[in-house]
């Protein structure tokens, strides 16, 4: 019938889109869902507080600082900057093993890693081996883009030019000193080591370096950083792509080395122990401190014991506040029924 | 005629804004003058700068320019739509001083017609038996309840004819008034061959009219466009904006604001590090040449300036379009506001104020069209003291009447209007019985009237009458077999069951104001004397002869029945008139009406004398047909505390009537305040005098208080008992007075009821600009004729009343539809939901960003103030545009707290968006100090947990690329779960939204850290392989965990005991039953109107013989019936005038000047 389409000609779809009649699923608020779950959460909650604090209790941290602030330091004849290859120790005593894979951070505070200039001011194309930016590095690694001679610097930027570079060696003192092995390889994170530096591709590495120079604090070129070792030198170098994984906060600790030795793989052994430590890094200056940190790790990493505690208070404020929702409905939803 | 060479406005009226080659420059330009886009601008010209981009370009491009394009889209789709709607050019070259051919009965649908015209000369009619030479009528439609307006064309060119070399020959000079917008009124000269003749309103057309009666004429284009007389009563145009809006812009304000104060603060937390540590860090963090820490710290300003600007979001906007053009989709669609009668569904003509709907406080309703159909029908009669019209069944009772009752066939008589329906068979029976008091009765209805029948076929009837009363009353006559056939100025044709009989018509005493009735003398065939008389029943009650009591006392029981059913009544007598008497009578009527002086009151008085002793015949019912459902919508809004005003052109008795009919006027009110005074001092003292009854010992001074210095609003009063208020466009002018308007409103509003009569379109928007002055609340208006144009275009919201022909009121409207009862459904259902959504979005965004933006405030104490972004910048830029935009879109295009049949159960449902309750300053300033705390906890629990922590393998896991991540995982998981909690109606769309932003957020994070992005671009990717060493860690995912929830539990409990503490009204309606919607009855004892058009008769015309001058075609048979009712297309539409100026305010009180029409649009012309 023509006419009757005609007629309804305008009428619109019926569907449950248009007619705004979507099936849904619609929540409410109601005492049955939320005060069983508030329950349910603070269970949980407690559960997993309890077990995060009993782990990170269970992970031993011994942290040294060894700025040298201190005049009984043996650091302190260091720490004014004055001496050149300064060498300085540090002495600590384990009273019971240190167990597990003991890693060996070093640590730095009041450095301002995360302050945007720290951390912008770096040329990731030079870091990944385009040569291209080793003859002109991007601006944003101003003042360290160009030497006064106008060399390029690679690598370039405040990043990599304020690289940390003392050095430590521990020695466990038994029967005079015996060197605790330290294992640099895998410190840095996988994909940094395997694709975000490359070197560039030329053998030997140094002539890729032509016509640049090296960052000026640094007292070696980068192509030098470890000449013993091929897979960690120059941008590869472990040392430095630790380094340059800036820190997001002020305090940070970065890991230096781990403690893999055969004899050593299970942990420290109690006894006297001294590291020798290169103190170059000036921190005087704008009142930083830098330690030592030896710890092992647990399935949720290094010692924390915030998250244990979090959980647990937040898990027990739950409880509480359950509680009184049920006392608050209790108290009004009868009333509200008669 | 002479074309004036002087520039006079054309036709035309230009709306579309761009054409290909200027709208993307136009555009940009416009889009960067709004403040938001001009300010994205600013930040990408600071980013731009070395050393203070503290992001990178694309941050704000990419956000940029899809905004740009989505808006630039709609401007365009916008625009083209405008085009489309622009129509025949032809009527935009009429220019002033042309001369064009109107034609009969044709009207042109569309905005761009025509002018204001004056018609010269009309020629003498080719079919047209009844009209005139030069005479013309502009339109009744049958749809309206409004009078043919006769205009007559000067003799001077009337002579002319259509003859159109004379015509063109012709040399004149117009003088006239300057374009205004007094309808009533025209005054000027026509200059020609020397002689001078005046131009009256007679001899003008106004644009919008539609001519009938006439085929064709000729008219002299005076004004045109914009001049017009109809649109300068249009009003202004204004561009609308929400109430939202507004508050937005306030807010958006306040958050520059704001914006600067953080940002100076961060300023000085740099002036103060780069002091006492930076100066020291030089070391490894050397500065450039020439920045000392003051000037750090300069930059540093505006480098958070564009971190920050993430606190203004620039994709509100679009997001708020987005959503209002969504949910405006939803009204088109709605097949519940959908009009199968006429085929017509609702429409969202302005897609940016739904929201608005859900906040509506005031109604102004026009009545005729809106309220009513504007269909009279003959309803129900009492003759000779049995009344007609009810259907009873067997057992006596009275049976509702429905679309099934079964209705008397017409069959028996071929003349009958097929369209009219009768359901009493018991009347066609009386007739069919020739029971004399009902051919009496029904004689009387066809042939006291000034109808005028048009026969173009043969049977095929079109009647003309000046009101569809009338109308109504010579249809039944008609179909009960009394067809008023035809008129000459001396006789009036009748078919009396079938058989022909022809009244010589002596004399018409015609209606006016005053005298409340008409009479018609007529001599039947057989050569009896008869008047006939109707009018109001009180006036023919005084002139019947008394041997009618009886009958009277049983007629008046049933007057007093059908006023109850809001039936308009008149009463019929008749008398028969003594041959001699009457022919001295016609001697002194003779005299009197060639009299001079005082021949008005001389007719009166010969009018009173012979109408008397009239005998009683009965009375007609006619019911002004409500549209269907308006006193139950009207209930439900009241329920929703919105205040209906009925603002109308016609009489007060009509408004009145309405106004019980509707259920606005009820008899239990407490009182009624009527003013119709005639000056300032009697308007006043009758507005003080109902405060008084109102508020006894109301101070007089209305209470006020001051927003600011310029913005008074008036509070709203609580009032013991209900009131309504009528008040006439009179006293209206007085009332809408600065010294008065005050006094006004307070009396207006605190009654429940107010009803403005007899109002000029100007005062209705006038009515409705002194709301919004001195309320603050939303308004809407609605109405169907151009007469509501103006009121329209004023309130917050125009609605139109679509489906029937007159398109003026939707044109201007903002939202239209085809009957008023969808109104409940726009307002409870659609409005309430839109606001809904709006501010659920708008506390939403807000919340989401704020949180968003807040966290680069705690971070920066650990990174020296360096305007460093917590986030990835890539996370920066997809935030808004993709891992949080299309959630909380779908929220506010689905959400429904409760559905539409809790809405309409429980209208009280609405008034929080009266109040502005869910998103004003402090909603706001919660949801920021909501968004303070997540961020505090989005901030520092990583912090805390990330501290000094590593990778389960030893490795590095607090570096500032890990906290990133981990920062903006918690936060897209903590403003996922605050949508989830907001949302409360979860369809398959809102979980597909949801789960994919989640989804998408892990891909795109995924992808852009992967090995192949950055080695395609190394320095945009620089995040390279930290999802994956980050998020494979359990006290990362134990961490998010735990922001997550401690970011929203609190939020639940507070919630939670809200609901168990402080109930809303949502909460309370869930639990109570569904209360079934009572029919509402009426039970009003109040006589209603009398069903005359209430104007100045034409008689005169009727029986004029210049007027009437050729023979009525002779009838035979073989009828084919197509006649309707009227014979007027559905057009145009009436109002009433009253005066806005003083000088207007002297006219005679006695009788109301003729009601002057609107005319919703179109004439047909052809050049």
């Amino acid at each position: 019938m023509p006419k009757k389409e005609l007629e309804t000609a305008n009428r619109p779809d019926n569907t449950a889109f248009t007619q705004q009649r979507l099936p849904a699923w619609q929540p409410i608020l109601s005492a049955g869902i939320v005060i069983p779950g508030f329950v349910l959460i603070g269970l949980a909650f407690i559960g997993i507080g309890v077990a995060l604090f009993l782990t990170s209790r269970n992970i031993t941290v011994l942290e040294m600082d060894y700025t040298g602030v201190e005049t009984t330091s043996d650091c302190y004849k260091c720490s004014a900057g004055t001496l050149p290859n300064c060498v300085c120790n540090l002495y600590f005593t384990l009273n019971e093993t240190f167990p597990g894979t003991v890693y060996f951070y070093y640590g730095l505070s009041n450095y301002f890693q995360s302050y945007r200039k720290f951390g912008a001011s770096r040329d990731d194309n030079q870091l990944s081996g385009d040569t291209y930016y080793f003859t002109s590095p991007l601006a944003v690694c101003t003042p360290y883009q160009y030497d006064v001679n106008n060399n390029p610097i690679v690598p370039c930027g405040i990043s990599a030019n304020s690289m940390f570079n003392d050095t430590f060696n521990l020695y466990q003192l038994v029967n005079g000193s015996k060197t605790v092995p330290l294992d640099g390889r895998g410190i840095a994170w996988w994909s940094d080591y395997n694709i975000k530096f490359r070197n560039p591709t030329s053998d030997p590495l140094r002539n890729a370096f032509n016509g640049t120079v090296k960052p000026p604090f640094w007292s070696k070129p980068v192509f030098e950083l470890d000449l013993t070792d091929k897979s960690n030198n120059g941008f590869l170098n472990q040392d430095f792509l630790v380094w340059m994984r800036r820190a997001a906060l002020p305090n940070f600790r970065k890991l230096y080395r781990r403690i893999t030795g055969p004899d050593y793989a299970s942990g420290l052994p109690p006894g006297n122990y001294t590291i020798e430590i290169a103190y170059n890094y000036p921190v005087m200056s704008f009142n930083g401190r830098k330690k030592v940190v030896l710890s092992n790790v647990s399935w949720m990493g290094g010692k924390n014991d915030f998250l244990g505690v979090a959980y647990l208070v937040v898990g027990s404020l739950c409880i509480v506040m359950s509680m009184v929702m049920l006392i608050v409905y209790a108290k009004f939803k009868f009333p509200d029924d008669v | 005629i002479e074309r004036y060479e002087k520039v006079y406005t054309t036709n035309a009226i230009k709306t579309s804004k761009y054409n290909v080659f200027t709208f993307l420059p136009l555009n940009l330009f416009e889009q960067f003058q709004r403040i938001a886009n001009a300010y994205f601008l600013i930040l990408l010209l600071l980013q731009l700068i070395p050393a203070i981009s503290s992001l990178s370009w694309f941050t704000t491009v990419v956000p940029l320019v899809l905004v740009l394009s989505v808006t630039a889209a709609k401007d365009a789709t916008d625009d083209i739509v405008s085009i489309n709607m622009l129509q025949s050019e032809r009527w935009m070259n009429v220019q002033v001083g042309d001369i064009i051919k109107l034609e009969n009965n044709q009207f042109v649908t569309g905005f761009l017609l025509l002018m204001f015209s004056r018609l010269l000369s009309s020629p003498h009619p080719l079919l047209s038996f009844s009209s005139p030479p030069s005479f013309l009528y502009s339109s009744t439609p049958p749809l309206r309840e409004t009078n043919l307006k006769v205009k007559q064309a000067l003799t001077v060119t009337g002579d002319m004819g259509d003859n159109i070399q004379k015509l063109a020959a012709f040399n004149g000079e117009v003088r006239c008034e300057p374009p205004n917008n007094r309808l009533d009124r025209f005054t000027g000269t026509l200059n020609n061959a020397g002689q001078k003749y005046s131009l009256d309103n007679n001899r003008i057309l106004l644009r919008g009219c539609t001519l009938r009666n006439t085929d064709w004429c000729f008219g002299l284009v005076l004004f045109g466009g914009p001049e017009t007389k109809l649109m300068k009563n249009c009003g202004k145009t204004t561009f609308k904006r929400t109430s939202v809006d507004r508050l937005m812009n306030v807010l958006v304000l306040c958050i520059f604001g704001f914006l600067a104060v953080m940002c100076t603060i961060l300023a000085i937390g740099n002036r103060i590090w780069e002091q006492r540590w930076g100066s020291d860090f030089t070391a490894f963090l050397p500065r450039e040449d020439g920045v000392n820490a003051s000037f750090s710290a300069f930059l540093t300003f505006w480098s958070y300036i564009i971190i920050l600007n993430t606190v203004v979001p620039i994709s509100l906007y679009v997001s708020m379009e987005v959503i209002r053009l969504g949910n405006s989709f939803y009204i088109d669609w709605d097949r519940n506001m959908y009009h199968a009668h006429s085929d017509t569904p609702a429409e969202a003509r302005t897609t940016t104020l739904n929201e608005e709907l859900g906040q509506i406080k005031y109604i102004f309703s026009d009545k005729t069209g809106t309220l009513t159909q504007n269909i009279m029908t003959f309803n129900k009669c009492s003759i000779n003291g049995k009344s007609y019209g009810d259907v009873i069944d067997y057992n006596g009772q009275r049976l509702e009447i429905n679309e099934n009752t079964e209705t008397v066939d017409w069959s028996f008589n071929p003349l009958a209007d097929q369209r009219f329906s009768f359901h009493d068979h018991s009347l066609v029976e009386a007739v069919k019985l020739e029971s004399p008091e009902v051919h009496t009765f029904f004689r009387l209805l066809s042939l006291c009237h000034t109808v005028m029948a048009e026969e173009k076929r043969e049977g095929e009837l079109l009647y003309q009458a000046q009101s569809p009363d009338e109308g109504a009353l010579v249809t039944a006559a008609r179909n009960f077999g009394f067809v008023f056939r035809s008129r000459t100025p001396e006789s009036v044709t009748v078919v009396e069951m079938g058989k022909q009989r022809c009244y010589d018509l002596l004399a018409i005493l015609d209606f006016n104001n005053v005298r409340k009735r008409m009479s018609v003398i007529v001599r039947s065939p057989e050569g009896k004397l008869c008047l006939y008389c109707k009018g109001a029943d009180t006036i023919i009650y005084e002139r019947l002869h008394q041997s009618c009591s009886k009958l009277m006392d049983i007629t008046t029981e049933h007057l007093n029945e059908y006023a109850g059913e809001g039936l308009r009544t008149l009463a019929l007598a008749c008398k028969d008139l003594d041959e001699k008497y009457f022919k001295e009578w016609q001697q002194r009527h003779h005299v009197a009406s060639t009299a001079l002086e005082d021949r008005e009151q001389k007719l009166d008085l010969l009018y009173e004398e012979i109408e008397k002793d009239l005998m009683l015949l009965g009375a007609t019912a006619i019911e002004d047909k409500l549209q269907d459902g308006v006193p139950q919508t009207i209930e439900q809004l009241s329920q929703a505390d919105i205040k209906i005003w009925v603002l109308t052109g016609d009489k007060q008795e009509t408004a009145e009537n309405i106004g019980y009919s509707c259920n606005m006027l009820r008899e239990e009110m407490n009182d009624i305040f009527i003013v119709s005074a005639n000056n300032t001092d009697d308007v006043r003292q009758e507005l003080r005098n109902a405060l008084n009854a109102i508020k006894p010992g109301a101070e007089v001074f209305t209470p006020v208080t001051s927003l600011g210095s310029k913005v008074k609003v008036i509070k709203d009063e609580e009032v013991d008992g209900e009131f309504g208020l009528v008040i006439n466009g009179h006293s209206l002018a007085y009332a809408l007075d600065g010294s008065m308007e005050l006094l006004f409103l307070r009396v207006a509003c605190l009654c429940k009821t107010v009803i403005c009569c007899r109002v000029t379109p100007l005062q209705k928007a006038q009515v409705v600009e002194l709301v919004k002055k001195y309320k603050q609340a939303v308004t809407l208006a609605i109405g169907d004729g151009a007469n509501d144009v103006s009121m329209i275009k004023a309130a917050h919201i125009g609605v139109g009343i679509s489906g029937q022909e007159g398109m003026q009121a939707v044109l201007s409207s903002d939202y239209s539809f085809a009957q008023f009862r969808y109104l409940e459904r726009l307002l409870l259902v659609h409005g309430r939901w839109s606001y809904l959504r709006m501010c659920k979005f708008l506390s939403y965004f807000f919340y989401k960003n704020f949180t968003f933006t807040f966290v680069h405030l705690w971070y920066a104490f650990f990174c020296g103030f360096s305007a460093q972004t917590v986030y990835d910048e890539w996370f920066i830029t997809l935030y808004n545009l993709v891992y949080t935009a299309l959630p909380v879109l779908g929220m506010s295009l689905f959400d429904q707290d409760v559905n539409d049949m809790w809405s309409f159960q429980h209208p009280k449902l609405y008034v929080p968006g009266q109040l502005n309750q869910y998103f004003s300053k402090t909603a706001f300033f919660k949801c920021a100090l909501h968004s303070v705390y997540s961020s505090v906890v989005l901030f520092f629990i990583p912090y805390a947990a990330m501290y000094d922590t590593v990778r389960s393998d030893g490795k590095d896991i607090a570096d500032y690329q890990s906290f990133a991540l981990l920062t903006q995982t918690c936060l897209v998981f903590t403003v996922c779960i605050q949508l989830g909690l907001d949302m409360s109606y979860w369809t398959a769309v809102n979980q597909l939204f949801v789960w994919g932003s989640l989804t998408m957020y892990f891909a795109v994070t995924f992808a852009m850290y992967s090995n192949g992005m950055y080695l395609a671009a190394p320095a945009s990717f620089p995040f390279i392989g930290t999802a994956r060493n980050s998020l494979n860690q359990p006290n990362v995912w134990l961490t998010i965990l735990l922001t997550s929830i401690l970011c929203v539990l609190p939020v639940v409990a507070y919630r939670f005991l809200l609901i168990q503490l402080r109930p809303t009204i949502n909460n309370k309606a869930a639990p109570l039953p569904p209360k079934r919607r009572a029919k509402i009855r009426r039970s009003s004892t109040r006589r209603s109107g009398y069903a005359f058009s209430h104007a100045q008769g034409y008689g005169d015309l009727v029986t004029s013989t210049r007027f009437l001058r050729r023979p009525a075609i002779v009838p035979s048979s073989g009828f084919t019936l197509l006649g309707r009712t009227t014979g007027f297309s559905p057009m145009g539409r009436s109002a009433g005038y009253s005066p806005t100026g003083h000088a207007q305010n002297n006219r005679p009180r006695d009788v109301e000047a003729t009601s002057l029409q609107m005319y919703s649009t179109a004439q047909t012309l052809g050049l």
